[in-house]
């Protein structure tokens, strides 16, 4: 044995042994009992342009969540200065972060001031301004809070989106934030993304509202305490939409946040599916003194501003549940269903990327993809025996080694493999006889100079190091660039271009050397076959 | 041994005139191409301009005449259409402002073919929407990507050998890069995200050859302290154009695979990687190297010292 060899040999084979281990959970579906205990578990992921699947980046609308909570808070306070008998003029919010306070009186304002200075702490007040015979008071959330409010809409928004995936069913989802203030969705292997779209980005607020009786939605004016909503009927024949106008009271008397459950069910009369809701005992109590109010009066049940069903209240409801009913298929029922489950948005989400690749094409992406690095490791395979001959297969043995611990290295990361990873690895392919090939040419130079083939061969190997070298590093600079700026299946590339690359510089410059070390070291070779 | 080319000798330093009009027409094509782009006039991937592609299968072939009727009477006004090369599939393009809501578009565009011809079997092969604010964002990300990388290497290159080297690399590399905008523009190709990736790769990976030319270069001015600037570079090359010329063959072969049986969705990300390949060879002939030797030649004509520094290495 030629001296360092032994050792080096030990490097090469452990790699392998390591490689063909880390490759297991890849390679075989189901891993014995035994197995999971203590050996690695990470394979490698097809990604979602591979296995097909729905790639989403949702962006949160966090101001919008702020202006919620004032408008909260704006409400808060009118029910505060009813019960107080303290008499305003208007209480709205009137900026992104500023509920502001009209009263008719100056010492209403210093009782409003105190009451607010209690109560709403971590609020700034603006100081009382007069303005033709009116008093303003205003109150501001402070930057910080706000931020703290935007930061929570989002972690929020990520949980209810996580939930409603999980009670849809979608195997291995993932679910991540992104930035300030994007959620990153990636569903494998969905089967009917557009539904799973809307009920990811819906922001399901649910209220009850009562309906404002005797004003016409068309005609004349509405009342400031009102707004007008529309109920869309489908036409379930002729699939036409028709949209009936309704004026209800701004205020919301219950929300979607005081349900315990939400369950599709089947109207036994007209076999038609609805939506059967249970109240928590807040809701319940809620429930059961507006529906004791207001018998013989309308209540509209609005979803996002859509009014689902606007029923008679005909007696007083205890118990705490209720239905929804409007035109349900048995999956959008069910779709109601979850988001109710899994609660409200805290701010509507908008979907500013979709990626979605159906199974078909992936299918056919990757059975393309393999069947094209399978013929192009052969060209190259076929090519370097020919022209190098045994020298020409040492390289080849290398590359194969090459492709054996880059697929080991990306199992033990969990690395994704994308289309252009493939194409990432074809091209690794080619480039990783190139060191050899640079290596090859200085030897047959050396050789025609006339020196012996071992003595060609540390020749060859020394002078080509730093050109293989160079051109390992500026090859790594791009990759690991790509890898930072790219996403998705650019990123695949890049993972899969940057460990081939350093891989690569391994297995040229010692795992080839080795071999040709074994067969030349005695000094007595005559002829290299090169 | 068997060898592709034997002893060569040929004067590819004397040929540089002709070899600089053919690279400066390139490169200014391939300028045009990026003026374009900026311009919106160019084939842009929806990835930079943001909008809406879905691709869609057919059981049985579909003129466009009748997919452009389909979507018209669908309530479609504005889009593009693009024939894929295998199968019967159709890549519909809407453009960022049509007013369609984001998750919306892969129901209403198969929606409009089932309508205008029923029986006809339509099939979602992929939906790509991307919203304004993405586009804006990747299109930055990209200058960034692609100024760092190139910076990247000019730092590199200059280091190991020394600054006239580092701009015969990088005015071949930027030759190359341009060379790639230059045939995706001719061919019509869509310029998108596996483009950039493409030209990303290349531009480190075309390097390989410029390094082996140079390192000659240097090695043989070193041996050779008294003959001309002109005899040493083209007996360098061509001491090297064999090897030059089958590092690039074994990579053209894995990609000329990906090319043809790659499938459609890296077809044309393959075609940017070949025309890199190719043109790498030649750039790192017919480029770095003379421009490193005008750069050589000026410095000597100042009167300093006719080799290159010594190498730090």
């Amino acid at each position: 044995m030629p001296k360092g060899a032994g050792w080096r040999i030990a490097l090469i084979a452990a790699f392998v042994v390591l490689s063909c281990i880390y490759l297991v959970p890849t390679l075989s579906p189901k891993l014995p009992e035994w197995w999971k205990g203590m050996l690695p578990k990470d394979k490698i992921h097809l990604g979602l342009d591979l296995q097909g699947g729905t790639h989403l980046v949702l962006e949160v609308e966090t101001a919008k969540a702020v202006e919620g909570t004032l408008d909260l808070v704006a409400t808060d306070l009118e029910d505060t200065l009813n019960s107080k008998n303290l008499r305003f003029k208007r209480i709205s919010r009137t900026a992104s972060d500023k509920v502001s306070i009209v009263l008719y009186e100056k010492d209403t304002a210093a009782a409003v001031q105190k009451l607010i200075k209690d109560k709403y702490r971590d609020y700034e007040i603006i100081p009382t301004i007069e303005e033709g015979g009116m008093v303003g008071v205003a109150l501001r959330m402070k930057e910080q809070d706000i931020q703290d409010r935007k930061d929570k809409a989002v972690a929020q928004a990520l949980e209810t989106i996580r939930n409603r995936i999980d009670q849809f069913g979608v195997s291995e989802p993932v679910i991540a934030r992104q930035g300030i203030n994007q959620i990153v969705v990636q569903l494998p292997g969905i089967k009917d993304p557009q539904r799973a779209i809307a009920l990811i980005g819906r922001t399901a607020r649910l209220e009850f509202k009562m309906v404002k009786e005797g004003v016409s939605p068309t005609g004349g004016a509405i009342p400031e305490d009102s707004e007008v909503l529309y109920e869309k009927h489908t036409d379930p024949t002729t699939g036409a939409t028709t949209e009936i106008p309704l004026v209800v009271h701004k205020k919301a008397l219950i929300t979607g946040d005081l349900l315990t459950d939400a369950q599709v069910r089947i109207d036994s009369q007209f076999n038609q599916p609805y939506v059967g809701i249970e109240f928590n005992s807040l809701g319940a109590r809620l429930f059961d003194q507006i529906t004791a109010a207001n018998v013989n009066k309308r209540f509209a049940i609005v979803l996002d501003s859509n009014v689902y069903s606007a029923p008679v209240i005909r007696e007083r409801i205890s118990g705490g549940s209720a239905q929804i009913s409007g035109n349900f298929t048995e999956k959008t029922a069910s779709d109601l269903a979850i988001v109710l489950r899994a609660g409200a948005l805290p701010a509507p989400v908008k979907i500013i990327q979709n990626v979605t690749v159906g199974a078909s094409l992936g299918k056919d992406s990757i059975d393309k993809g393999l069947m094209a690095g399978g013929i192009g490791v052969a060209l190259v395979i076929i090519f370097m025996a020919i022209y190098y001959k045994l020298s020409g297969m040492v390289a080849n043995l290398g590359m194969v080694l090459n492709i054996l611990y880059l697929m080991g290295a990306m199992s033990a990361l969990g690395a994704t493999l994308t289309l252009p990873g493939i194409a990432a690895i074809v091209l690794l392919v080619g480039m990783s006889v190139d060191s050899n090939v640079i290596i090859f040419e200085r030897i047959r130079e050396e050789l025609r100079l006339g020196k012996s083939p071992k003595s060609a061969l540390e020749a060859g190997y020394d002078k080509a190091f730093l050109t293989i070298m160079d051109s390992h590093v500026t090859a790594l600079i791009t990759a690991a660039v790509l890898f930072q700026f790219g996403t998705g299946p650019v990123k695949g590339f890049a993972v899969s271009l940057s460990l081939g690359i350093m891989i690569n510089l391994f297995t040229s410059l010692m795992g080839t050397k080795v071999i040709f070390d074994l067969f030349l070291h005695k000094g007595n070779v005559k002829k290299m076959s090169i | 041994m068997m060898e592709l080319l034997g002893k060569t000798n040929i004067d590819f330093i004397g040929k540089r005139n002709i070899s600089f009009v053919i690279s400066s027409i390139i490169s200014i094509i391939g300028i045009i191409a990026i003026i374009q782009m900026a311009r919106g006039a160019a084939n842009m991937g929806i990835d930079f301009t943001g909008g809406t592609s879905v691709q869609l299968m057919f059981d049985k072939p579909l003129a466009l005449a009748d997919a452009r009727k389909a979507l018209h009477s669908g309530g479609i006004a504005e889009f593009e259409l693009q024939e894929v090369k295998e199968g019967n599939k159709l890549l519909v393009k809407l453009p960022r402002k049509s007013a369609l809501a984001v998750g919306k578009a892969a129901e209403i565009v198969p929606a409009a073919f089932v309508k205008a011809q029923p029986g006809l079997k339509v099939t979602v092969d992929s939906t790509t929407e991307i919203g304004p604010s993405i586009g804006d964002k990747l299109r930055k990300d990209t200058i960034i990507a692609v100024a760092i990388s190139m910076l990247g290497i000019i730092c590199y290159i200059a280091w190991r050998f020394d600054f006239k080297f580092g701009i015969g690399a990088v005015v071949a590399t930027l030759h190359d890069v341009l060379a790639m905008f230059a045939a995706y523009y001719l061919f019509g190709k869509e310029f998108n995200l596996l483009f950039i990736t493409a030209v990303l790769t290349i531009a480190g990976y075309s390097l390989t050859d410029t390094v082996v030319v140079f390192d000659r270069i240097r090695e043989n001015l070193h041996k050779d302290l008294k003959g001309s600037l002109h005899k040493i570079f083209n007996s360098s090359i061509n001491e090297v154009l064999s090897r030059s010329i089958i590092t690039s063959l074994t990579t053209f072969l894995a990609a000329i695979s990906l090319f043809v049986w790659g499938g459609e969705v890296i077809h044309d990300f393959s075609f940017a990687l070949l025309v890199g390949i190719v043109v790498g060879v030649y750039s790192s002939v017919y480029v770095a190297s003379p421009v490193v030797l005008l750069l050589e030649q000026r410095a000597m004509n100042k009167g300093e010292s006719r080799t290159a520094q010594p190498v730090k290495a």
